[in-house]
């Protein structure tokens, strides 16, 4: 397991390439890459990713040991960054590695669905000066009820 | 003694990321009606429950919940991970 929560830049291919070298017998391997939108529209000019630093790290932490009691999977991989974003820049990545691919896109997607909700993170979105916070969309946290 | 800790337009509209208070309540609900009797900043910022979350000691909490045992309180909107 495999998990920063982290202000830094990450390299989204070298990061799959550590992930990977360590594991054995592997049949799939799922990722998800979460990226700041607006690179050519010019809808964004930078978003702020604020966090709370030490719940973050146990939550996800949590969301993920119960990923690994749900699902035969050999491993997971979870980065978040916080911080001053550009748009086109990496926010988040997490990976599956399992053997079959069933458990690994279920794995995935019940991490990604956690981490929106339950990983305190919030985003703020700044436009031409003007600055909002992202607000939960009303699917999120319904979209939890389907692992319940 | 309590930390309370404030996120996102929480922070932003209190007007600071956090403090320490001395609280006679015994449940987030009497903790948030006592800030709200403070001041005005904070019965606009508490004025729907629908609108934030609270975490005692960094765990997710209800309103109801018990802070008899809590070091640490922090008040945010819902989170918007990932």
């Amino acid at each position: 397991m495999y998990i920063s929560v982290q202000n830094e830049f990450f390299d989204f291919s070298e990061e799959i390439k550590k992930f990977t070298a360590t594991l054995d017998n592997i049949g799939a391997l799922v990722t998800f890459t979460g990226i700041v939108r607006g690179q050519k529209s010019k809808t964004l000019d930078y978003m702020l990713i604020e966090h709370y630093p030490g719940m973050t790290e146990t939550q996800i932490n949590l969301i993920v040991e119960e990923t690994f009691k749900r699902w035969k999977i050999c491993d997971a991989l979870v980065i978040h960054r916080y911080g001053k974003l550009e748009p086109g820049e990496t926010i988040m990545m997490v990976a599956t590695a399992a053997q079959h691919r069933k458990e690994a896109f279920e794995a995935a997607e019940y991490l990604m669905d956690y981490l929106k909700s339950r990983a305190p993170f919030w985003k703020k979105e700044v436009l031409n000066g003007e600055e909002h916070w992202v607000e939960a969309a009303s699917g999120d946290e319904a979209a939890l009820n389907r692992w319940r | 003694m309590i930390d309370l800790i404030y996120f996102s337009w929480i922070r932003e509209r209190i007007g600071k990321s956090s403090e320490r208070v001395e609280t006679r309540a015994e449940t987030i609900v009497e903790l948030i009606e006592e800030l709200k009797e403070k001041d005005v900043r904070y019965s606009e910022v508490f004025s729907d429950l629908g609108s934030f979350r609270v975490a005692i000691n960094q765990e997710l909490a209800s309103f109801d919940a018990s802070i008899i045992e809590a070091k640490e309180i922090a008040f945010f909107p819902p989170m918007t991970g990932g």
